[in-house]
C-alpha cells in the first residue's frame, strides 16, 4: 500500500510540471502585454520609458525559458508574486478566500453523497416503478439545467418570493442553503445515475444469484452482496465530481456574492491581474489531482485487485 | 417503450424547432435584437412584445430567436473542432503506437490534469471574452477526452482479420486508415458527441452569463441571464426565458444522445 501511494505521488510530479507548462504557454500567447496590465493597474501611465522598466521588472525581457524556470522555481517555493492590483503576495489573498470556496464545495459533495447514495439504490431497487421514473425524470431535469439559471430560480422562490433565505453573502448556515444546491445539483444529478446503474449491475452478478439460492435473507442480499459492490466504483467518481464542484463555484460564488476564490478570481480575471490567475490555476490543479490521488487511494484500499494487480509491474 | 419514443420525437422536434429558428432568425423574429427602446423598458408581455422587453427595452421573443443562432453556431464549431482534433491526434496514437502514441497520451494525462470549466475559464480570461475565443478554449479543454477514446476505438480496430487482410494485400497506410478505420470510429465518436453537445452548451453559456464568453449586445442566452440578474426583484420573469431555453435546449440534446447510446448499446449486445 505504501508504495502504490509512493508510485503515485512521483507519478504527480511530471504531471503537475507540465500542467504549469500549459498554464505559462497560454498566458505568453494571450494578446494582452503583462507589463501593459501591471502599469494600468499600478495606476502608471503607460509611457515607453514606463513600459521598458515594468518588462525589465517583470523578468518579461529574458529568454522563455528562464522566464518559466524562474516562475516555477519561485512557484515551488510557494512564492507566487505580488498582486498587481494591490501589491500584496498573492497566496495571502489565494488563502484568505480559499476556505469559503473550500466549505462551499465540501457542503455541496455532502449533500452529493448524501441525497444520491438513499435515491439512487432505491431508485435501482424500485427499478420501473413510479419511484424510479419520477427520480429519473427529475435527474434528467437536473443535468440539462444551468446551474447559474438554478440558483437564480432559488432567489426567485426563497428569497424574493418566500423571503425565507438570505440571497447572497456568507455568514450564516441560511447562507449556505441555495449556493451549495445550486452547485451541487449537477454531480447530484450524475452521481444518482452511476448508483443506479451500479446497483442494476450488481443485481445481476452470479454471486447474488447464489446467494439467493442458498436461501438467504433478501436484505442480506441486497446489503452485503450487492450494495457493499455497487458503491465502491461509485467512490472514484468523487474525483470527477470535484472536478465540476470547483468549476461550478465560480459561476455560483459570483450569483450569490460568495466571498471565495472563484469570484475573486473572474475579478481578477476583469483587472488581468495575472499574478492572481496564475496562481488560481495552479491552485485549482493542484487540489483536484490530489483529491484523484485521494480517491484512488481509497479505491486501492477497498478494493485488493487494483492494489495488487498494479503492484507488481 | 411506446413513451420513450413520443419523447424522442418532442425532443426532436425542439432541436429541429431550436436550429431552425437559428437559421431563419431574421424571418421569424418580430423585431430586431438589438433595438434598444427605453421608454419600452422592462414591459410586461404583451400584443407586440410576445414575451416583453427587457432593461433596454429589446424585444426579448426576438433576442431569444437569434440567441438560439449564436448557441447552434458556438457549439457546431466547438464540437467540429473537438472531432477534428480527437480523430487526428487519437488516430495518430492509435495507428502509429510506440513513442508517437505514448508522448500524445501523456499529453492528454496533462489536460486531465485541469478541470475543464476551470481551464475554459482562465484561457478565456488571458485571450479575451468573445465567440471565437470561447470556442477555441472549450475546444482545446475537450479534445484529450475525445482524443484517448479514439485512440482506444483505433487499436479495437487495428488488428481485426479485414485490417490484416488489406494490410497483407498491399493496401497502403493512408488508405487503410482512411478507408478502414475512419468510418467505423467516426460514427461512434458522433454519438459520443450528440451526448456532450449539451454539457458544452452550459459551458458557453456559463462562461458568457460571467462576462468571459459571448459578449454583449450579441443575444446570447447567458448574456440575457446576466443582464437580467439585477430586475430578479422586480420582474422575475425577464430571468426565467433565456433559462428556459437553455434547458429546454440542452435537455433535447441529452435526451436525443441517450436514445442513440441505447440504441447502438443493444445493437451491440445483439452482436456477441
Amino acid at each position: 500500500m505504501v508504495s502504490f501511494i509512493l508510485r503515485r505521488l512521483l507519478m504527480m510530479v511530471p504531471l503537475l510540471f507540465a500542467a504549469s507548462i500549459i498554464v505559462f504557454i497560454i498566458i505568453r500567447i494571450g494578446p494582452t502585454d503583462p507589463a501593459l496590465a501591471y502599469l494600468r493597474l499600478s495606476q502608471i501611465p503607460p509611457t515607453d520609458e514606463a513600459l521598458a522598466a515594468a518588462r525589465d521588472f517583470l523578468g518579461l525581457n529574458k529568454p522563455m525559458v528562464t522566464q518559466y524556470l524562474e516562475w516555477i522555481g519561485r512557484a515551488v517555493r510557494l512564492d507566487f508574486g505580488l498582486s498587481y492590483v494591490n501589491g500584496r503576495p498573492v497566496l495571502d489573498e489565494i488563502l484568505y478566500y480559499l476556505p469559503a470556496t473550500l466549505s462551499l464545495a465540501g457542503v455541496s459533495l455532502l449533500i452529493t453523497v448524501t441525497v444520491s447514495l438513499p435515491l439512487g439504490v432505491l431508485s435501482a431497487l424500485y427499478k420501473d416503478r413510479a419511484f424510479d421514473q419520477a427520480v429519473r425524470a427529475i435527474v434528467f431535469f437536473g443535468v440539462s439545467m444551468p446551474n447559474f439559471w438554478f440558483g437564480f430560480l432559488l432567489v426567485a422562490i426563497f428569497s424574493v418570493t418566500l423571503g425565507w433565505l438570505p440571497p447572497m453573502g456568507r455568514g450564516t448556515l441560511a447562507h449556505l442553503i441555495m449556493p451549495a444546491s445550486a452547485l451541487a445539483l449537477m454531480s447530484t444529478c450524475i452521481n444518482i445515475r452511476l448508483v443506479r446503474a451500479s446497483v442494476l449491475e450488481n443485481m445481476n452478478n452470479r454471486s447474488v444469484l447464489y446467494a439467493r439460492a442458498r436461501g438467504l435473507k433478501e436484505k442480506t442480499v441486497i446489503g452485503i452482496h450487492v450494495l457493499k459492490n455497487s458503491l465502491i466504483p461509485v467512490v472514484t467518481v468523487i474525483g470527477m465530481h470535484l472536478g465540476e464542484l470547483l468549476g461550478g463555484a465560480v459561476v455560483v460564488e459570483s450569483i450569490f456574492s460568495w466571498p471565495g476564490v472563484g469570484r475573486f478570481a473572474v475579478s481578477s480575471i476583469y483587472n488581468r491581474d495575472y499574478p492572481v490567475m496564475q496562481c488560481f490555476i495552479l491552485f485549482m490543479v493542484i487540489i483536484f489531482v490530489l483529491v484523484n490521488l485521494l480517491v484512488d487511494i481509497c479505491y486501492a484500499w477497498l478494493d485488493p485487485r487494483i492494489r495488487f494487480s498494479r503492484s507488481d509491474k | 417503450m411506446v413513451r420513450n419514443r413520443k419523447i424522442f420525437v418532442l425532443a426532436l422536434a425542439i432541436v429541429m424547432a431550436i436550429v431552425s429558428a437559428a437559421v431563419f432568425a431574421p424571418l421569424i423574429s418580430p423585431h430586431d435584437p438589438n433595438e434598444v427602446n427605453l421608454e419600452m423598458k422592462l414591459s410586461p408581455p404583451g400584443f407586440d412584445h410576445l414575451l416583453g422587453t427587457d432593461h433596454l427595452g429589446r424585444d426579448i421573443f426576438s433576442r431569444l430567436i437569434y440567441g438560439a443562432r449564436v448557441s447552434v453556431a458556438t457549439v457546431a464549431a466547438i464540437i467540429l473542432l473537438v472531432l477534428a482534433f480527437g480523430l487526428g491526434i487519437g488516430m495518430l496514437a492509435g495507428y502509429a503506437g510506440g513513442i508517437v502514441d505514448a508522448a500524445l497520451m501523456r499529453l492528454c494525462d496533462v489536460f486531465f490534469t485541469f478541470p475543464t470549466f476551470v481551464l475554459a475559464l482562465f484561457m478565456v480570461g488571458i485571450l479575451g471574452a468573445g465567440m471565437g475565443n470561447v470556442i477555441i478554449a472549450i475546444a482545446l479543454t475537450h479534445w484529450a477526452w475525445y482524443a484517448r477514446i479514439v485512440r482506444g476505438l483505433v487499436l479495437t480496430f487495428k488488428y481485426r482479420d479485414y485490417i490484416l487482410a488489406a494490410r497483407a494485400a498491399g493496401t497502403g497506410r493512408i488508405k487503410i486508415v482512411v478507408r478502414h478505420i475512419l468510418p467505423p470510429v467516426f460514427s461512434q465518436l458522433v454519438i459520443l458527441a450528440t451526448m456532450d453537445i449539451g454539457h458544452m452548451m452550459l459551458h458557453v453559456s456559463g462562461l458568457s452569463f460571467l462576462g468571459l464568453g459571448i459578449t454583449p449586445p450579441t443575444p446570447e442566452w447567458g448574456v440575457m441571464i446576466s443582464d437580467a440578474r439585477e430586475y430578479i426583484w422586480t420582474q422575475p420573469s425577464v430571468i426565467l426565458w433565456p433559462g428556459m431555453m437553455i434547458f429546454l435546449t440542452v435537455m433535447s440534446f441529452n435526451l436525443i444522445g441517450d436514445v442513440v447510446r441505447d440504441r447502438l448499446d443493444s445493437k451491440g449486445k445483439g452482436d456477441t
